[in-house]
């Protein structure tokens, strides 16, 4: 195999990766956005995605369907966990706000213990989605689920590039996310535009939790706590709060953490994760803005 | 006549109610009282000025119409039926639009973004364009800045867009926060000139603002506040005569 193939083959895994983070990221940044809050029970969304992923597929739901069942089942939570969680403070101090997302978080991730479990699940794949595809003599591989995840992501980015940009309820989140109280002023429903926020936020986070998990091949109620951590530094690297910096930044951070377990020597790449949180350390120090606004200060 | 006690808000009970008539409004930040009972009208039709120095509690009075800020104790009355509970959103639907302080454009949105948005509360997608094409006609600098982004409009072209934003909204009353605020002198004519020209299609306006001659040339009437408090009201035509508008603002009596 030659050098060539092997650049390309870790092309690919960085685009699925970087994928998932962007879903992720995505998600984080429109609740932000409009809120000022950084919702750590975002991650939990990618929990609630996945199981109902699972739960269906074990009713014999077509996979495909499952998906869609995961998103609307991501989407239902966020808006079930806005009503419930956030509303109530809604104007509250920020640190009333971030310890509200970190009990919603700890809510959560035990109640998910309780029902499913703590030890992983297994996560099954149909069988047309069970392959990969070989090219060169084996020094290309990609997996189908691979195609998949890069698929949904493109198609649903799409998605949300048109709605934020052509539907009155996306351009209000964007109005809302600059300035609520002219948003209030020119009659939007700033209360829709933030469940719509939610919805929006956590469908993302649903569909990155069921390709999450078919990557894995496991499911476990404590999943959505690596991407949700690694979906932040990729918000603080794109500039938080900005969807088009989300998907940036992800994009970024998994090329970046391919790069690191795929050229440096074998003695460092283990450090992998402490090289990314280190990375987020010197953003929030140096650059709050992130890469593409450093001028923009952002509180979190 | 103008009186330099406030005139006393009365209404012939037979007549139809005013557009506009806020009784007793009190309003607080906190322990700050910025506004203590304030009562005035607007009738169909009028323009009427609200004057007042710095921090006499202007702006507050038009946040209070929109429902951004909760009054303690009054009334607001649009057409003879409360509107001080309702929320922002069912405000503007009612047919006020607030065109606040400082512009407050959505600097990432395009010029026909914002206008879209100006439209939030409307359903009827004809009738917005129509009211479109008739406000690019108005301010024929956002035609040609249609597709660039808000943020990047001079002072002037924002004030006009806010008002045109405000505008698609098609509303029976039109709030003003100081439109010439941080515009260039030679567009604040234009902008007036602009309202004159609303005013005469029957735009009723409770205009804020601090310049006074301004002001005083295109209202029907006016009330001047100090410190939360109505100090004078009258026809705008016997408010010329500064000396007495001099002492509601500054309370030298
Ligand atoms: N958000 C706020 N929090 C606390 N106090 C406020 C707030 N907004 C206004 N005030 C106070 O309320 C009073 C009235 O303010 P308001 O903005 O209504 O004045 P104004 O007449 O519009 O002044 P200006 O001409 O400067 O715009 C002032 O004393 C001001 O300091
Ligand atoms: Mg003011």
């Amino acid at each position: 195999m030659d050098y060539a193939d092997y650049l390309i083959q870790q092309g690919i895994n960085a685009i699925s990766l970087g994928s998932l983070y962007a879903l992720v990221a995505v998600g984080l940044s429109i609740v932000f956005g409009i809120l000022r809050l950084t919702n750590f029970a975002h991650g939990d969304m990618m929990m609630v995605g996945a199981f109902s992923t699972l739960l269906s597929s074990l009713a014999g739901v077509p996979f495909l369907w499952g998906i869609g069942i995961g998103v609307v089942a991501g989407a239902a939570g966020g808006m079930i966990m806005e009503r419930v969680a956030y509303r109530p403070v809604r104007g509250a101090p920020d640190v009333t706000l971030l310890l509200t997302s970190l009990a919603v978080t700890y809510i959560l991730e035990n109640l998910g213990i309780l029902v499913f479990g703590s030890s992983p699940k297994n996560f099954p794949l149909p069988d047309w989605l069970d392959t990969s595809w070989e090219f060169r003599d084996g020094a290309l591989t990609f997996t189908s689920i691979n195609v998949l995840t890069v698929a949904l992501t493109v198609v649903s980015l799409l998605f949300l590039g048109w709605f934020v940009t052509r539907t009155t309820t996306g351009l209000g989140m964007r109005a809302a996310a600059e300035d609520m109280g002219a948003a209030h002023l020119v009659g939007l429903n700033v209360n829709r535009l933030i469940v719509a926020a939610f919805a929006l936020a956590s469908a993302y986070a649903g569909l990155a939790g069921v390709l999450w998990a078919a990557q894995a091949g496991v499911v476990q109620p404590l999943m959505g706590f690596t991407p949700l951590l690694k979906a932040f530094v990729a918000a603080i690297i794109g500039g938080f709060g900005s969807i088009g910096g989300a998907l940036f930044g992800g994009y970024l951070l998994g090329t970046l953490e391919v790069a690191i377990v795929a050229f440096l020597p074998d003695e460092i790449s283990p450090y992998r994760d402490p090289i990314v949180f280190a990375l987020l350390i010197v953003f929030l120090l140096f650059r709050p803005g992130g890469i593409l606004q450093p001028n923009r200060e952002e509180k979190l | 006549m103008a009186t330099l006690e406030a005139a006393p808000e009365t209404h012939d009970a037979a007549a139809a109610p005013p557009l506009l008539a806020i009784t007793d409004l009190t309003v607080s930040y906190g322990p700050v009282r910025a506004l203590k009972g304030v009562s005035l009208h607007v009738e169909q039709g009028e323009v009427v000025a609200l004057l007042g120095a710095n921090g006499a509690g202007k702006s507050t009075t038009l946040r209070a119409i929109s429902g951004l800020v909760r009054p303690r104790a009054g009334d607001i009355r649009l057409r003879g039926s409360s509107i001080m509970r309702l929320p922002p959103a069912k405000i503007v639907r009612n047919g006020v639009a607030h065109c606040p302080e400082g512009r407050r454009v959505f600097a990432s949105l395009t010029v026909a973004e914002n206008l879209r948005l100006g439209a939030a509360s409307r359903e009827d997608a004809s009738g917005v364009d129509e009211d479109r094409e008739k406000l690019l006609s108005l301010f024929p600098i956002l035609r040609t800045r249609r597709n660039q982004t808000a943020g990047t409009l001079s002072g002037g072209e924002q004030q006009q867009l806010a008002l045109a934003r405000a505008l698609m909204a098609r509303p029976s009353l039109l709030l003003l926060d100081e439109p010439s605020l941080g515009v260039a002198p030679l567009l604040v004519r234009d902008i007036f000139r602009t309202l004159g020209q609303l005013k005469r299609q029957g735009v009723t306006m409770l205009l804020v603002e601090q310049n006074l001659s301004l002001a005083l040339d295109i209202a029907d009437r006016a009330y001047v506040l100090r410190t939360g408090e109505v100090r004078l009201s009258g026809v705008a035509e016997d408010l010329r005569d500064g000396e007495r508008v001099a002492e509601a603002y500054l309370g030298s009596r």
